[in-house]
Order: structure tokens, then sequence, then C-alpha cells
């Protein structure tokens, strides 16, 4: 299977994405500017500073031409994951519900997170053992969303990082197939780092595409 | 037309860059201050007013999280 990463101008973390993804696929980059995804099975949107996030993260990253494209193949059910910058170009464009606000603290986080994977039947997820150890490093993470939403990581007690509702680490949609997050599974998929952990996401997300193309 | 966009974080929703300039008047010999939000301030030149409320909606605010004020004629 194939992985698409896609790289706005501010990106920083794509690189890293697309090592993670490609320890268990094929990964390949895709530039902001272009509206081909390359016939990818899944799209990573990852981290960084996306447009220097101006006016508010994400905000001018989902008008991208990449992103029709990435809204088109989320409404047909394909698989997008977001991470940090990514989570929060997701949610302002209105794939995933909700927000992510300044920290409550007001300070940049960097530490390693202990999380609690709360729903283990999705597609990202499906391979995760019960809890995640994996670095978080945003200034902007604190969860709101005025409705339910379908939680899927929560901060472990004592871990909340930013004031997060509920402890809210990530979310998908309605429909099971785009999620959130902000801590960084990319940077966790090496004994190097302290925890190989962030690899069972990505391991996930093949076991999910090769059990739909076997299904096809 | 000149306009000027107020952007507020919504009533209820935690504000720290408010609270954290309410915690530092004080320490300034500044006393009964109270209620205090941080928000932005969008100032713009535009052909047609009547697009500010769609401009608002779609990028200049989140309407989740944010209330907008548009003044025109600023």
């Amino acid at each position: 299977m194939k992985f698409g990463v896609i790289r706005f101008p501010g990106t920083c973390d794509d690189v890293d994405a697309q090592l993670a993804a490609a320890r268990v696929g094929e990964a390949e980059l895709l530039w902001h500017g272009d509206r081909d995804l390359k016939g990818v099975d899944a799209v990573v949107v990852p981290g960084g500073f996306s447009y220097g996030d101006y006016l508010r993260a994400g905000a001018i990253a989902r008008f991208a031409p990449v992103m029709e494209s990435v809204i088109e193949f989320a409404n047909d059910g394909g698989l997008v994951l977001g991470i940090c910058n990514g989570f929060q170009i997701l949610c302002e464009a209105g794939l995933l519900p909700g927000a992510l606000l300044d920290n409550e603290s007001l300070k940049f986080v960097f530490r390693q997170v202990q999380m609690d994977v709360v729903d283990r039947n999705t597609p990202f997820t499906r391979n995760c053992p019960p809890t995640l150890s994996i670095p978080v490093k945003h200034m902007s993470g604190r969860y709101y969303s005025p409705e339910p939403v379908q939680v899927v990581l929560r901060y472990a007690a004592g871990h909340n990082p930013n004031g997060s509702q509920d402890d809210i680490a990530g979310v998908v949609n309605i429909a099971g197939n785009v999620f959130g997050l902000m801590p960084h599974p990319e940077h966790a998929v090496d004994p190097l780092t302290g925890s190989e952990d962030g690899l069972t996401i990505f391991e996930s997300i093949r076991a999910a595409v090769d059990e739909r193309v076997r299904v096809a | 037309m000149r306009a000027r966009v107020l952007i507020r974080p919504k009533a209820g929703i935690l504000d720290p860059q408010g609270q954290a300039v309410e915690r530092a008047l004080p320490a300034l010999g500044f006393s009964g201050v109270s209620a205090v939000h941080v928000g932005r301030l969008v100032e713009l030149d535009v052909d047609d007013a009547t697009q500010l409320p769609s401009m608002c909606e779609r990028l200049l605010a989140n309407p989740l999280v944010e209330d907008y004020e548009i003044i025109e004629n600023a």
C-alpha cells in the first residue's frame, strides 16, 4: 500500500512521517499546490507550522489545492491521519469536529505522554496496545468541542499536557475514516527514540487498507 | 471601504491569554481590573462590504470558538 504525506510551506514533520510510513508500506510526499493524490491508499497530514500558522493554526492550509482532493478522498471513505498541525488543519477543514485552542499553560509543551487507547476498533488503532507512550510538541493542542465526539485516545491521568477537554488526545469523524491526534506517532517508531508505540498506528492503517483490498 | 473586524474568544471558553493579562496588571500596580479577554483585530479595505460576514465565517474567525464583530467605515 502507499501512503501520501502532504507538505505545506512550513510543514516540518513530513520527512519523519514519510520515514515512519515507509516502515510499513510505500510513502510519497504530496505538494500542497498539487491536486493529484497520486493514487495513494491513505493520506497523512503531518505536523509543523503550515503557512506560518498565520491567523489560526491550520486556517490557511485548509484552502490549499491539495486539501480539495483530500476532502474528496475522505468523503469517499479514504483513510486520513492528521498529526498535530495536521489535526488542526482537519478540524479547520471540517473533516473533524471541534477546534484546537492555545494550551491552558500558554507554554509550548514538549514531552513524552502516556495515553489510553479508548477505541481500538478504528482503522487507526486496531493494532495498538491498550496504552501508548508518544511525544507531544505543540502550542495549541487544547481540544474543544461543544458537541459529543468519538474519542479514540485520551491522555492518561496526570498526563494531559494542554488542558484538553476530557483529556482528549485524538478523535475520529462519524464515518471513522478520518483521525486526528496531537501526539506524534511518527516520532515514536524506533527504540532509539525511547518508544516504538507510534508505529502501531501506521501498522493499523496498513492492516485496514490490506483488508479493504482483500474484501474488494 | 475600510472595515475592521474584531474577533473574540466565545464567552465560556477558557481564555488563558486574557487570564495572564489580568494577572499581570495587578503586578504593575493596576487594581480593579477583571474580565480581561484577548482577541484579534483585522483591518481591511473591501469593495463589497456585504461579503464581510462570509469572510468572517469562512476564514477570519472560527465560529465554533470565536465571535466576530464587523465595523464598517472604520
